[in-house]
């Protein structure tokens, strides 16, 4: 469905991906997990289109996307702070979205159930501008699932939502899981991940470090909790680079 | 690029700043037109709110804006939408707005008070004026992502042809007085858009004083209907051309 | 005894009068009325007929050169003949007094560089009077030299100017006295009007545009009046010199514009008045070299590049009640002024406050700022007309004046213009 070729991207002269080729699947769930500065956001800011890579290709469904717009009717994004036009409506904005839809071969699914789970339409003439970021972060998720689209890709989705919110997010990924979609989300919270996912696309230093299925991965570390395997190589990370320095002060 | 529009337009004409603004230019060439006996001098206080006001005002607002609308511009990148439509709605959403308050706040106190050659010229100019601006925030907005760095260059733009740009032309002109500088000052007047703008008015109004230098060339050039039409090409380019730098930067930016 | 002196006095008078009266219906008695329909006609009744005479021209063209009429004869023009001078000389020479010329066409009066053809020209005569004909396409138009007690009246003069060479004057005077000039329409000469050594003389109610050079031009001109004339783009508008008691009232100086053209240059002008003038869209209104006791009242600066410039040499001149209005410059000069009265003036550039509310202003207005004085030194910082660094450069001088001249300021100034100024 979705394949990097050779990814290579700087900001100035900070290094930020390096060689990237990886491939993700319809029906796959995929956590993307590294420490700071490993270049998660980045590799979905490309995919995005929101940043342009300095080297390689990128395919969506075999076609190179570069400087494309057409391909991104087909998915679906929640960013993880979500900041609108602070004078729209709850209502307008989500017309306009679906304007822009309209003109790119969009099937013409509307999926409510977010909206009417976060109960928007009580407020749908409120302003943009007077929300609580919790709301905002309702009508980000409600309008990333709203035009049915084959790729989810979520940063940080249960962040700023209250439990309950949070929870009915989850089944809605769930849901859409088993419809056998591509679910792609970032988080720091491996209890989601944990419960969404089922691949790990695990990135450190400006590379792709694994990309493997979740049981196979536990497998791999006698069954450990996927929060201990990822402190685990969180720490072996910084474990290397100390040795690193050490040997360089040795020398 | 119009759905967009439309709702860019909508979010900015209810923005509480347009509208103070609108309200000050009115009040403003209100008060120029009504406490002054002759509409000729209240079209010179006019003049000047074209030359500082505007300008001001287009490029804080529209650098403010810009930044402020940054994380909405990201959202709608990940839509199936041209870097090309998101950037020109912005821009015209900005421009029109703006040039809404001016037609507003100034441009109806003028064609009711003084709607003469010289009033359609200070609204002409007035118009141009704010893309020129306009353009030239988003050309700082797009040449850095720091919003204090991009709005303090803005600032620097604004007071540089607003009074360095004059100041260090009247510089050179007192040291090199004795060179002749007739021509030269053509130039002068078409590389900073507020000159241009100023004295495409002033031509209008101060068109006895202008015909008594000697030399003449300064006169000769921008009464003629050639000089008409390269100044006001000239001012046009200086709203297309940052505008179009701009938008380069902006379709290769890293949002 | 005395009362009888004087009685006799008196009695002698009307006696003289009633013989002149008699003289005059008796030559009328006999005095004939011609009537002529062709050239040959004309030149018959001019050689032949006597003082009082009428000679009625009938429509129709006459190819005339250097008619003269040396007798007190009238010439009436019956459905406007045409004398036409064929590009080949003078039309018509009045050598006698109390002659009439009327309803008259002239039109091709030839050029010459040595003598100055006119259409009609007056030569040492008085009581002659020029009305209401037309004048086209002459090097001269009407000529006097050395009269008096003339009235010219109600006359179009049109030339049709190739350069400042080869055209002449619409009205030329020279050395005459007791002259009348009314109702008289001057274009497309090199000056309008023209008055060399001409005094006790009025000027009225005349109309004079689109002359190459002057509207209106004279020297040495002392002791007339000047009085509801428009002078209206001009080459270098009006020009007049060296000349003493002179008055110009309710005149309009407007549109002339170049960098050597004026509403008026006044130079060497004294003991003279100018009131109720309006003075608009001139490169200079007025410009006053050598002018002393010159007094400038109620008149109307409007929209002139610089009202009124007065050179260094001028003293004791007054400028009182005037409204300057949208001016570019108010005023400016060449050096230190003094002794000229500034007073009572309404300044529309002026800033300052009225606390006591009496319609004066609470502090002086200085008419001549720091960048008008920029400019005059170096033309080309006409580039910063109007611009924030320029009203900079003014405001710094009025708080700390350094350039401008200290004297030269007007301590009444008015809060509000005129508007009750009797105008043309």
């Amino acid at each position: 469905m979705i394949r990097f070729e050779n990814i290579y991207k700087k900001f100035g002269k900070l290094e930020v991906l390096n060689d990237i080729s990886i491939r993700f699947d319809i029906g796959q769930s995929i956590a993307i997990v590294g420490p700071n500065g490993s270049g998660k956001t980045t590799l979905i800011k490309i995919l995005l289109g929101m940043v342009l890579p300095d080297k390689g290709k990128l395919f969506f469904e075999d076609k190179n996307i570069f400087q494309t717009h057409a391909y991104r009717g087909n998915i679906g994004y929640m960013p993880q702070i979500s900041r609108y036009p602070p004078n729209l409506k709850i209502r307008q904005l989500i017309e306009m979205m679906t304007e822009i839809r309209k003109s790119e071969g969009w099937n013409g699914d509307i999926d409510e159930d977010l909206y009417e789970a976060f109960e928007l339409d009580k407020i749908k003439n409120k302003p943009m501008g007077t929300l609580s970021g919790g709301t905002s972060q309702k009508v980000g998720a409600a309008l990333a699932f709203r035009f049915n689209p084959k790729v989810l890709i979520l940063d940080e989705p249960t962040a700023g939502l209250d439990p309950i919110a949070a929870e009915i997010l989850k089944d809605k990924i769930q849901k859409e899981r088993a419809k056998g979609k591509l679910v792609i989300i970032t988080s720091h919270i491996v209890s989601d991940l944990e419960e969404l996912t089922d691949y790990m696309l695990y990135m450190q230093e400006t590379r792709v470090h694994f990309f493997k299925k979740i049981d196979d991965l536990k497998d791999q570390y006698g069954g450990e909790k996927l929060g201990k395997i990822i402190a685990f190589l969180m720490k072996k990370k910084a474990y290397n680079t100390l040795e690193t320095i050490l040997s360089k002060v040795k020398q | 690029m119009r759905k967009v529009l439309k709702y860019v337009l909508y979010d900015i004409l209810r923005n509480k700043f347009l509208l103070g603004y609108t309200i000050l230019l009115l009040i403003l060439s209100g008060a120029f037109f009504g406490f002054e006996v002759d509409p000729g001098k209240g079209i010179i206080s006019i003049l000047n709110i074209n030359l500082i006001v505007i300008p001001l005002v287009s490029i804080v607002f529209s650098t403010t804006h810009f930044y402020n609308s940054y994380e909405y511009l990201e959202l709608l990148s990940a839509q199936p939408l041209s870097r090309k439509t998101i950037f020109f709605s912005q821009y015209l959403g900005v421009s029109i707005t703006l040039i809404l308050a001016f037609l507003v706040g100034v441009g109806l106190p003028v064609i009711i008070y003084n709607g003469d050659s010289s009033g359609i010229r200070v609204i002409l100019t007035g118009i141009l004026l704010t893309l020129v601006y306009v353009s030239l925030a988003f050309l700082a907005a797009v040449f850095t992502r720091d919003k204090a760095k991009g709005i303090g260059l803005s600032l620097v733009i604004w007071f540089y042809f607003s009074l360095v740009y004059d100041s260090l032309v009247l510089a050179l002109f007192l040291n090199l007085s004795d060179y002749p500088m007739e021509k030269i000052t053509v130039l002068f007047s078409l590389l900073n858009p507020s000159d241009l703008a100023r004295i495409l008015v002033l031509i209008k109004l101060d068109v006895s004083a202008l015909m008594g230098i000697t030399g003449a060339v300064f006169q000769d050039f921008f009464g003629s209907t050639n000089g008409l039409l390269i100044s006001f090409l000239a001012l046009i380019s200086w709203f297309l051309v940052p505008l179009i730098a701009s938008f380069r930067i902006f379709n290769k930016k890293d949002l | 005894m005395h009362f009888q002196k004087t009685y006799h006095l008196y009695f002698k008078s009307v006696l003289l009068k009633v013989l002149l009266l008699i003289c005059l219906v008796v030559s009328n008695i006999f005095a004939k009325k011609i009537n002529v329909k062709n050239k040959s006609e004309l030149l018959k009744a001019i050689q032949e007929c006597s003082d009082g005479d009428i000679i009625m021209v009938s429509k129709g063209r006459y190819e005339i050169n250097n008619l003269t009429i040396n007798k007190s004869i009238q010439l009436l023009g019956i459905g406007l003949p045409i004398f036409d001078g064929k590009n080949k000389g003078e039309i018509l020479a009045i050598k006698a007094s109390n002659v009439i010329i009327k309803d008259l066409r002239f039109e091709h009066v030839g050029v010459t560089s040595s003598i100055d053809w006119a259409a009609i020209k007056v030569i040492e005569a008085s009581n002659v009077q020029i009305i209401e004909n037309q004048i086209f396409d002459s090097f001269f138009g009407i000529y006097l030299s050395a009269s008096q007690n003339c009235l010219i009246k109600n006359n179009q003069i049109k030339g049709s100017p190739q350069n400042e060479q080869n055209t002449g004057n619409g009205f030329h005077a020279w050395k005459c006295d007791k002259i009348r000039v009314e109702n008289n329409t001057v274009e497309g000469h090199r000056d309008g009007f023209y008055f060399e050594f001409v005094t006790n003389s009025e000027v009225t109610n005349n109309l004079s545009f689109h002359n190459i050079r002057y509207g209106l031009h004279f020297m040495f001109s002392h002791k007339n009046n000047y009085s509801y004339n428009t002078f209206d783009n001009n080459g270098a508008g009006v020009a007049v010199m060296y000349t003493k008691m002179v008055t110009m009232k309710h005149n309009v100086f407007k549109n002339n514009w170049g960098s050597s053209s004026y509403g008026i240059l006044l130079k060497d002008i004294t003991d003279s008045e100018m009131e109720n003038n309006v003075f608009e869209n001139n490169t200079m209104g007025i410009l006053m070299e050598g002018c002393n006791r010159f007094v400038i009242k109620q008149n109307d600066f409007t929209k002139n590049g610089v009202a009124i410039r007065m050179q260094a040499n001028c003293e004791s001149n007054e400028l009182t009640e005037n409204n300057f209005k949208n001016n570019t410059f108010d005023m400016a000069t060449n050096g230190t002024v003094v002794s000229n009265t500034l007073n009572n003036n309404y300044w529309d550039k002026y800033d300052g406050y009225d606390l006591n509310k009496d319609g004066i202003g609470d502090y002086a207005y200085r008419p001549i700022s720091l960048f008008s004085t920029l400019i005059e030194r170096m033309p080309q910082t006409m580039m910063l007309l109007r611009s924030f660094t320029a009203t900079l450069l003014d405001k710094i001088e009025k708080v700390l004046p350094s350039f401008t001249p200290e004297n030269l300021k007007d301590i009444n100034p008015k809060m509000n213009p005129f508007l009750n100024f009797e105008r043309a």
